[in-house]
């Protein structure tokens, strides 16, 4: 069991390969599943005596054609992002993340109890920051757990956090149906500080829309990770093990102490991602509001080719496939986007390594 | 308490955890991750209902459940060994994946997003408690038939080797790819067979309906240490956790969610190697090339 497979698609990045090849084997995959999901998506509609190319038009308006959608997928894109992030950090190490679920919410219930303690008072960027520090941090001990039985005890992470997911979330569930709930409902009271403005409060076209600042707050995330892996040597350290960790470790690296920095600081960010439910959207955690966005962020990750930037080109786009669903609804059920996402999972999955090999065996045949 | 309604009631729970272990047993030995048995249960719980729901016989609905299971079984086999894809993803991604097929379909054959019509099953004597359905006993009989065939007999063998040595036995003339779609394709029929026992018992299909079982039930392999009989009692152990949880509800000794959390915190203990290490086969998630 081993997430190598989808680090090495970091390879070229340190050996010399040319730009264009690196290019290739980054995008032909995703093209190639968007293909395969388009060609699964005529035949779905096909089935409901739909026309594909009305219901994608519909898809498209409901989207990007006018600001509430926009802003809708922006919001969806936000929480993808970090959990896109947060799975992509992971496996630059080589490690796979599969806590997104259980630290998601883990993030968003440190950022709601911290709302509800602080005074309405409360300057807003206080507030933020406070509220960031404990979703973090939150996320970053669900993350720890995992690192540290890896690196102690040589437990594989995808099993500890998958298993970890469960017991989180009882854990939560348990928090709010026993004691934090507002009578009848399985959320916390409102939050008195740390409220976000909304996208819609600086231009009204938005208005209705979810989005949030924390929008902001994702992509300066991305500049911070994309700094880190590729500015600095804590990034090249934690690269280095990803792709090699026996050959790291010969070349001085301590491999237990990175596995630890990638899991750990993986849980942060998706801890953070609990903002933009918690302080930007409904101003209270309600039990199960992060059920599938983890998930999601590792088709975010694999889509986005573990890089910053196309992690978020890739919850962008995600995102417009669930706005989209909702879009379709009346002529296609919603349910067929769910199904589009797990074959784009599929089909890159699927085509990295294949793309990867006939990229290789061509350029061998054009060196000889 | 009643004793015997206890014992009962743990082994109805039991089974959908019997079958998708004793699955899950045979794809991990042979060097393929399980993570799908969710999506696998929930395919075969999907198909089964339809069969039944068109054919109006539940014989008709185990043979389209375990069809339902092994298809995406062989999405998994296929983008795995053929195309050497990352079985952590695709198995997350089939799991996705069978959530939305069923959801779609279920839209799409009746009409609903939350649940099938009413199908028949098996049994139904109210005395008999269960026992009166033909599946109940296949499924005790899953994991002692799989010890048999993975310890007694060639194929068995080759399963082994394929997982612990994959070059060594493509060297004595076996070929690994050929074994590892066979046991994946098993493990994809008997977690479908998981699946159609779930759905014919609540006699009908609703979204999600496995709920984590298919977790639960990898959670019995590798607490089981890759053995089908120390699965099977891993899944007879987390059934009974099950049991007792739901005849204590209502006396607040302890809360649900903690009883919910004993098969994963066991998983993470025996992988922690606190009392005795769990050890995956070698190969186990491997992809050569």
């Amino acid at each position: 069991m081993t997430a190598s497979s989808v680090a090495d698609s970091t390879k070229p990045t340190f050996a010399a390969t040319p730009w264009r090849e690196r290019a290739e084997e980054a995008l032909i995959p995703p093209l190639v599943a968007l293909l395969v999901a388009l060609i699964c998506g005529d035949l779905l509609i096909l089935s409901y005596g739909q026309s594909p190319a009305a219901v994608y038009r519909l898809l498209l308006e409901g989207t990007w054609g006018n600001a509430y959608g926009f802003g809708q997928v922006l919001y969806k894109a936000t929480t993808l992002a970090f959990t896109g992030l947060a799975v992509s950090f992971g496996l630059r190490a080589g490690l796979f993340n599969i806590g997104g679920e259980s630290q998601l919410a883990a993030g968003g219930f440190a950022a709601a109890l911290t709302g509800l303690v602080l005074p309405a008072a409360t300057p807003l960027v206080i507030a933020l920051l406070l509220c960031m520090i404990a979703a973090g941090s939150a996320g970053g001990i669900v993350g720890a757990v995992p690192a540290y039985l890896k690196t102690r005890f040589g437990a594989h992470e995808v099993i500890v956090t998958i298993m970890l997911n469960f017991i989180v979330l009882a854990l939560l569930n348990w928090f709010i149906a026993g004691h934090l709930h507002v009578p009848e409902t399985l959320h916390t009271p409102e939050i008195h500080a740390g409220v976000l403005p909304r996208l819609a409060d600086i231009n009204p076209r938005f208005h209705g829309s979810a989005a949030n600042l924390s929008l902001i707050v994702a992509l300066l995330v991305a500049v911070a990770v994309w700094f880190y892996l590729f500015r600095g040597r804590g990034g090249y350290e934690l690269r280095a093990v990803g792709l090699q960790p026996e050959a790291a470790e010969y070349g001085g690296i301590n491999v237990g102490r990175v596995w630890m920095k990638a899991l750990t600081f993986s849980g942060v960010i998706a801890g953070i991602g609990g903002i933009n439910y918690v302080l930007g959207y409904k101003h209270y955690y309600e039990d199960g509001f992060a059920s599938g966005a983890g998930f999601l962020g590792i088709a975010v990750a694999l889509v986005g080719r573990n890089h910053p930037f196309g992690v978020l080109l890739a919850a962008f786009f995600f995102a417009t496939l669930s706005q989209g669903g909702l879009a379709i609804h009346a002529f296609v059920p919603k349910q067929m986007m769910d199904v589009l996402q797990g074959v784009v999972i599929i089909a890159v999955a699927t085509s990295v390594p294949e793309v990867r090999r006939a990229l290789r065996s061509a350029r061998r045949t054009s060196d000889a | 308490m009643n004793p015997l309604s206890f014992l009962t009631q743990m082994i109805r729970i039991a089974i959908p955890y019997l079958f998708a272990a004793s699955g899950g047993v045979v794809a991990e030995r042979s060097g393929i991750v399980s993570l799908t048995l969710e999506g696998f249960m929930l395919g075969g719980a999907f198909a089964a209902v339809v069969g039944t729901h068109y054919s109006g016989s539940p014989w008709i609905g185990v043979l389209s459940g375990m069809i339902g299971g092994l298809l995406f079984a062989l999405i998994h086999a296929i983008t795995t060994i053929r195309y050497r894809a990352d079985q952590v993803v695709v198995g997350v991604a089939i799991n996705l994946l069978a959530i939305g097929v069923t959801r779609f379909f279920l839209k799409l054959f009746f009409a609903s997003s939350s649940n099938s019509p009413r199908v028949t099953g098996f049994g139904g004597n109210i005395k008999a408690g269960g026992f009166d359905n033909p599946l109940l006993w296949l499924g005790l009989l899953v994991a002692p038939a799989v010890a048999f065939v993975i310890y007694k007999t060639p194929f068995g063998l080759r399963v082994r080797a394929a997982g612990e040595h994959p070059q060594a036995t493509e060297s004595v003339g076996v070929s690994v790819k050929r074994v590892r779609y066979l046991a994946v394709a098993v493990s994809g029929i008997l977690a479908g067979l998981g699946g159609v026992y779930l759905a014919l018992d609540q006699h009908q299909f609703t979204d999600q309906m496995t709920a984590g079982r298919g977790f639960i039930a990898i959670s019995a392999v590798i607490f089981g240490r890759w053995n089908p009989i120390r699965a099977a009692l891993a899944c007879l152990l987390f059934a009974a956790a099950e049991t007792l949880q739901i005849q204590l509800q209502g006396s607040h000794a302890i809360p649900s969610q903690f009883i919910e959390m004993i098969p994963y915190l066991l998983v993470i203990i025996a992988l922690a190697g606190v009392v005795g290490r769990a050890v995956p086969p070698a190969a186990l998630g491997k992809v050569e090339d």
